[in-house]
C-alpha cells in the first residue's frame, strides 16, 4: 500500500482512509527470526563452557579415549539428510502439494529420529565406560552442548508431528505454511549448529 | 514404616512441614499482616464481584495497554516488598555495633539482602519498564498492539509466575543466602543445599522466559509496525531505547538463561561447571553472569533515558536538542554495553592487560551517556519550561545520575576498583545510578502518562511530597554509603566493630525512613487522585501538550487505538499535525481487526509455577506431569486457528461519536 | 525518500508467489547444490583428522574451522535463503549483530578465563608462585 506522503504541495493527509487489510501473521517470521538469533547465544554460551572447560579431564578419560568419529560421521549425516528432504517438504509445500509435504515431514522425521538415536547411543555407551557427565568438566561441558543441540532435534521432531496433524486437519492454509516455514528456520539451524558442534567438539578433541 | 514413609517421600519430595517458618517471629508476624491484607484483597474483590470483570477485561487480555498497567502494578507491589527489605537492612545496620547485634541473625539477614537485590531488578524495575514500553510504544508508532498479543500475555504471566515463586518462598522454607547473583561455590549444592537457592534459580527461569519473548515482541512490534511515514529516524526517541532495550534483552538474557541452566545441572545432576573439583572453574561463573549482568543494567536505564526525552521537549515546548546524536548514542551504548562486564570483577585477577581494556571501554560508554545529558539540557535552554511533576523529575535525575555516573567512571580505574569492590562506595554508586537513573524515570514516566492510561492527572500535592521525600531520602541514605566506603567499609555487613561508622549507618536510616513516606505518599497520590478523578480529569487526551502519538488518541485510548491509522511526516508526529491544522476524522470508519482475549496465558504460567515448585522441593512426579502439562496446553493452544474478531464499525462510529462530544465539552 | 509501509510484505504462503520479495522460497536446485556442498564441507574435515593427512595440527585445526565457517555460510544461503532484501534488511542486521556478540562472547570469555585460570588457578608446582 503506496501513499504519498511527501507530496509537499497537496494539504498533507494525516491519516490511512483506505486501510488495506493487514496480511495475518506479518510479524512472523522476523520474530521467529528473532527468537532463534536469542537461541544462537544460548548455544554460544554453551560453546564458550565447552572452550573454557574442554581441557579439564581430572584425571578421567579424553576425547580420544571417547569419540568415535564415524558414529559422528553416521550422525551428521543422518542429519545433513534430514535437512534436504526438508527442504524438499517446503518445495511442495511451496507447490501447494499436502500429500508430497507430509511425506517429507515424515521422512525429516524420521532421519531426526535416527541422529537422536544414535546420539542416546552413544552417550549410553560413554556413560557405561564411566565417562558420565559428573566425571569432570569436560564431560559436564561436553554433555551439556551436545544434550540441549539434541533436546532441540527433540522438540523439532515433536513440532514436525504437531505440523503433520495441522496440515492433515486444515491443508496448506496461510497459517500452517507460516509454521512450516518457521519449522525450516529451526531446523536448518539446528543443523549450523550442529557444524559448530562436530568441528569444535569432535574434530578438534580429535586433534588434541 | 518404611513403606509408608518412602511413599510420602514420593509424595512430598523434601517438602515437610519443617518448611513453615513457624518459630520466626519476624516471618509470622509478616505472614499475619500479608495473610489480613490479601484476605482483605480477595474478599473486596469478591464481595463486589469483580473477579468476572478482572478476568474477562484484564487478566485474559491481550490488549497492550492493559498489560502494561498490569505489568507496572506488579511493579509498584514488588516494590514494597523490596523496599521492607532495605528498611531491615538500614535497621539492622543502625542498631549492630559492638555488644549488639541488631535483630536479625545472620541467617535471615543474608536471605534479606540476596531478596532485595533479586526483586529489585527483577520483579520491580523490570516489569515498570517493561509496562511503560507495552503501554506506550505501540500508540507512539501508531500501530493497534503489539506484534504477538498473545505471547505479551504470556510474557506478563510468567513475570508474575517468578514474582510467585520468590514471594512463597518467605512463608514456604526459605530464600537464597547467596547475593543477587549466587556466585558458586557458595551457591552450589554443598553449600547452598536448601531450598533458597532452588527458589532463586526456577524464579528467575520462569520469569527470563517471559522477559525474552517480551524482547522478541518489541523489537518486531517496532520494525513491522509503525504508521506510513513513520521511518526510523522519525520514530520517538523513546520508541527508539525501547528498540535498542529490547535488542539487549533477546542478546543477553539467553545468557543468563544457560549460565543459571548450568548452576541448576551442578545442584541437581552433580556436574562439575563451577563446582571447586573435578575440573569446574566457578570463575567462569561470574564471567557468565556478569556478560548478562551488564547489558541488564542498560535495560533498565534506556527506557528511564527514553521516558526524558519524551518530558524535556513536551515540558520545555520545544524540539529535542539533537536527535540524531540521541538515536547514535543510544545505539552505541548498546554495542559498548557487550564490551564493559570484566569491570564487575576486576579484582578477581585477569591481570593487567584484560583489565585495562576493560577499563579503558567502560571510561568510553560514560560518553555516550554524558552526550545524552547535554542534549536535555540543550533542550531546556531557551525553553518555556513548565515544572510539572515529570520535568521535576527530569531535572532530580539529571542532577542526581550524574554524580552516580561519576562515581562509576571512578569504579572503572582498575587499581581504584582494588579499594572499592564490593564496598558500601559500590553500593553507593549502583543505588546512585538505579534510583537516579531508572526509579526516577519511572516516576516520570509513571506522572506523565498516567492520564493517557486512566483519563486524569495524578494529584499534584501528594507528587510533590513524594518527589521531595524520595530525592531528599535518597541524598541522606547513600551519601553516608559513599563515606564510609570511601573508607573501606565491605558491603552486606551485619555488624559493625567500628563505633566511629554508627553515625553514618543512623543517618542512612534516616534517608531510608525518608523514603519510605516518600513510597507512602505515591500511594497516596494514587488514591487521592482516584477520590479527586473529577476534578483531575482530562477531556482532551493531551493534558500536557504533547509532541507524538499516543497523545492523538482520547484518555483513554479505545481498545483499537487508532480508529484510522496515522499518517507520520516528520519526527514529533503530533506537534506537526496540530501544527498543520489536523482536522479529526468523524466518519467513514471500517470494521477493525483485533485479537481474542486469552486465559492460556494464564493457565500456562501457573501450571510453570507448579513445575517450579516441584522442582524445588524435589517433588519429581510432581514435576513430570506439570512440564508435560505445559507442553500439551501450549501445543494445544496452536490447534486454535480463530483467535481474532472484527470490530464492527457501529461500535467503531459509537466511540469515536462519544470522544467527538468529550472533546466539544471539553474545550 | 521511501516510505515504510507495515504491509508491504504479503508473504502469505500462496502458491504461485514462487520467488518472492522476502527471498524466504527456494528452488530444488539451491538445495541440491547447498546439500552436495555440505556432503565435501563434511567429508573433507572428517577425513582430514581421521586420516592425519596433515601432519601440522596448527593448520588442520584453522582448516577445519574454515570450511566450517564456508559450510555455515553455504547452510545460511542455500537452506535459509538467507538474503540482505529480506524483512527490509532487519534479518541480515539482526544476524550481524547476534554474530558480532558471539564473537565477542567467545573471545572474550576465552581471553578472560586464559588469564584467571594463568594468574588465580593452583599448579602442582607451587614454587612458581610469586
Amino acid at each position: 500500500m503506496q501513499i504519498s506522503v511527501d507530496n509537499p504541495d497537496s494539504a498533507r493527509v494525516f491519516y490511512v482512509k483506505d486501510e488495506h487489510e493487514h496480511a495475518e501473521g506479518g510479524s512472523t517470521m522476523l520474530g521467529f527470526w528473532l527468537y532463534l538469533m536469542s537461541d544462537c547465544l544460548l548455544f554460544a554460551i554453551l560453546f564458550a563452557t565447552y572452550g573454557v572447560l574442554s581441557a579439564n579431564y581430572a584425571a578421567g578419560p579424553a576425547p580420544k579415549d571417547l569419540f568415535d568419529l564415524w558414529t559422528v560421521a553416521l550422525n551428521t549425516t543422518m542429519l545433513l539428510l534430514s535437512s534436504i528432504t526438508y527442504g524438499f517438504a517446503m518445495l511442495s509445500a511451496d507447490e501447494g502439494k499436502q500429500r508430497s509435504t507430509q511425506f517429507w515431514l515424515i521422512v525429516t522425521a524420521l532421519f531426526g529420529l535416527a541422529f537422536v538415536g544414535i546420539e542416546l547411543r552413544e552417550f549410553a555407551h560413554m556413560i557405561h565406560e564411566g565417562a558420565t557427565p559428573q566425571r569432570s568438566a569436560f564431560l559436564s561441558s561436553f554433555f551439556a552442548l551436545v544434550s540441549t543441540h539434541g533436546l532441540h532435534v527433540s522438540f523439532g521432531i515433536v513440532w514436525i508431528v504437531t505440523m503433520l496433524v495441522q496440515v492433515q486437519l486444515h491443508g496448506l492454509i496461510p497459517a500452517n505454511v507460516r509454521r512450516l516455514m518457521c519449522l525450516s528456520l529451526f531446523w536448518h539451524f539446528l543443523d549450523i549448529v550442529w557444524i559448530g558442534v562436530f568441528t569444535f567438539v569432535y574434530l578438534m578433541g580429535m586433534l588434541r | 514404616m518404611l513403606a509408608q514413609s518412602s511413599l510420602l517421600k514420593f509424595i512430598f519430595g523434601r517438602f515437610s512441614l519443617d518448611a513453615f517458618p513457624i518459630h520466626e517471629p519476624i516471618l509470622v508476624g509478616t505472614f499475619i499482616v500479608v495473610a489480613t491484607g490479601g484476605i482483605a484483597v480477595f474478599g473486596a474483590i469478591t464481595y463486589f464481584r469483580l473477579w468476572g470483570y478482572l478476568w474477562r477485561e484484564w487478566f485474559t487480555s491481550v490488549d497492550h495497554k492493559r498489560i502494561g498497567v498490569m505489568y507496572i502494578v506488579l511493579g509498584v507491589v514488588m516494590l514494597l516488598r523490596g523496599f521492607a527489605d532495605a528498611l531491615m537492612m538500614r535497621t539492622q545496620q543502625a542498631l549492630a555495633f559492638g555488644s549488639s547485634q541488631g535483630f536479625l541473625p545472620a541467617h535471615h539477614y543474608d536471605q534479606i539482602f540476596t531478596a532485595h537485590g533479586v526483586i529489585m531488578i527483577f520483579f520491580v524495575a523490570m516489569p515498570l519498564v517493561t509496562g511503560l514500553m507495552n503501554y506506550v510504544v505501540p500508540l507512539q508508532i501508531g500501530a493497534r498492539d503489539v506484534s504477538f498479543p498473545f505471547l505479551n500475555n504470556f510474557s506478563f504471566w510468567m513475570t508474575v509466575g517468578g514474582a510467585v515463586l520468590i514471594m512463597m518462598s518467605l512463608f514456604v522454607g526459605e530464600f537464597a543466602r547467596t547475593g543477587w547473583l549466587a556466585y558458586p561455590p557458595l551457591s552450589g549444592i554443598a553449600y547452598s543445599p536448601d531450598v533458597g537457592m532452588d527458589y532463586y534459580i526456577w524464579g528467575l527461569q520462569i520469569a527470563g522466559i517471559g522477559t525474552t519473548l517480551s524482547g522478541v515482541n518489541l523489537i518486531a512490534t517496532i520494525v513491522k509496525l509503525r504508521a506510513p511515514g513513520m521511518t526510523m529516524m522519525r520514530m520517538p526517541v523513546f520508541t527508539w531505547t525501547a528498540l535498542c532495550t529490547n535488542v539487549l534483552i533477546v542478546a543477553s538474557f539467553p545468557v543468563l538463561a544457560a549460565t543459571l541452566a548450568l548452576l541448576t545441572l551442578d545442584r541437581y545432576v552433580g556436574t562439575n561447571f563451577f563446582t571447586s573439583g573435578l575440573g569446574g572453574d566457578p570463575m567462569m561463573y561470574v564471567n557468565l553472569i556478569w556478560i548478562w549482568g551488564h547489558p541488564e543494567v542498560y535495560i533498565l536505564v534506556l527506557p528511564a533515558f527514553g521516558v526524558y526525552s519524551e518530558i524535556a521537549p513536551t515540558f520545555c515546548g520545544k524540539r529535542l536538542f539533537g536527535y540524531t546524536s540521541m538515536v547514535y548514542a543510544t545505539v552505541c551504548i548498546t554495542i559498548l554495553s557487550y564490551l564493559v562486564w570484566l569491570h564487575h570483577f576486576f579484582t578477581m585477577g585477569s591481570g593487567a592487560s584484560v583489565n585495562s581494556f576493560f577499563g579503558i571501554t567502560t571510561m568510553i560508554i560514560s560518553i555516550p551517556t554524558g552526550a545524552k545529558i547535554f542534549n536535555w539540557l540543550f533542550t531546556m535552554y531557551r525553553g518555556r519550561i513548565r515544572f510539572e511533576l515529570p520535568m521535576m523529575w527530569l531535572v532530580a535525575f539529571m542532577l542526581t545520575f550524574s554524580i552516580g555516573g561519576m562515581t562509576g567512571v571512578m569504579l572503572a580505574i582498575p587499581p581504584a576498583d582494588f579499594v572499592l569492590h564490593n564496598s558500601l562506595f559500590l553500593v553507593a554508586h549502583f543505588h546512585n545510578v538505579i534510583i537516579g537513573g531508572v526509579v526516577f524515570g519511572m516516576f516520570a514516566g509513571i506522572n506523565y502518562w498516567f492520564p493517557k492510561a486512566f483519563g486524569f492527572k495524578l494529584d499534584e500535592f501528594w507528587g510533590k511530597v513524594s518527589f521531595w521525600c524520595w530525592v531528599i531520602g535518597f541524598w541522606f541514605a547513600f551519601t553516608p554509603l559513599y563515606i564510609m566506603g570511601f573508607m573501606g567499609v565491605t558491603r552486606r555487613l551485619r555488624h559493625f566493630d567500628d563505633p566511629s561508622l554508627h553515625i553514618w549507618t543512623i543517618i542512612a536510616a534516616f534517608g531510608a525512613v525518608l523514603i519510605f513516606i516518600g513510597i507512602a505518599a505515591f500511594l497516596v497520590q494514587i488514591f487521592v487522585s482516584i477520590l479527586r478523578r473529577k476534578e483531575l480529569s482530562d477531556l482532551t487526551g493531551d493534558p500536557w501538550n504533547g509532541r507524538t502519538l499516543e497523545w492523538s488518541t482520547s484518555s483513554p485510548p479505545p481498545p483499537y487505538n487508532f480508529a484510522f491509522t496515522p499518517v507520520v511526516h516528520d519526527r514529533d508526529a503530533w506537534a506537526d499535525m496540530k501544527e498543520h491544522g489536523y482536522v479529526r476524522p468523524l466518519e467513514g470508519y471500517k470494521p477493525i481487526h483485533m485479537p481474542k482475549n486469552t486465559g492460556t496465558g494464564v493457565i500456562l504460567a501457573a501450571l510453570s509455577v507448579v513445575c517450579g515448585f516441584a522442582l524445588i522441593w524435589y517433588i519429581w512426579w510432581l514435576a513430570a506431569v506439570s512440564f508435560v502439562a505445559v507442553l500439551v496446553v501450549a501445543i494445544g493452544h496452536t490447534f486454535n486457528y480463530h483467535r481474532d474478531y472484527y470490530v464492527p464499525a457501529d461500535e467503531i462510529v459509537r466511540t469515536e461519536d462519544a470522544r467527538t462530544q468529550l472533546l466539544a465539552s471539553g474545550a | 525518500m521511501t516510505v515504510m509501509t507495515h504491509s508491504s510484505d504479503h508473504s502469505t504462503g500462496h502458491s504461485d508467489h514462487g520467488h518472492s520479495d522476502q527471498g524466504a522460497h527456494g528452488s530444488r536446485k539451491t538445495y541440491l547444490i547447498g546439500f552436495w556442498l555440505s556432503v565435501l564441507l563434511t567429508a573433507i574435515p572428517f577425513y582430514l583428522v581421521m586420516s592425519g593427512v596433515v601432519q601440522n595440527k596448527g593448520t588442520t585445526g584453522v582448516l577445519l574451522v574454515a570450511m566450517a565457517a564456508v559450510q555455515i555460510v553455504v547452510h545460511m544461503v542455500c537452506f535459509l535463503h538467507m538474503n540482505s532484501k529480506s524483512e527490509s534488511g532487519w534479518t541480515m542486521m539482526s544476524l550481524i549483530f547476534t554474530v558480532i556478540v558471539v564473537g565477542i562472547v567467545l573471545s572474550g570469555s576465552l581471553w578472560v578465563m586464559y588469564h584467571l585460570n594463568a594468574d588465580m588457578m593452583l599448579s602442582p608446582d607451587m614454587s612458581q608462585m610469586p
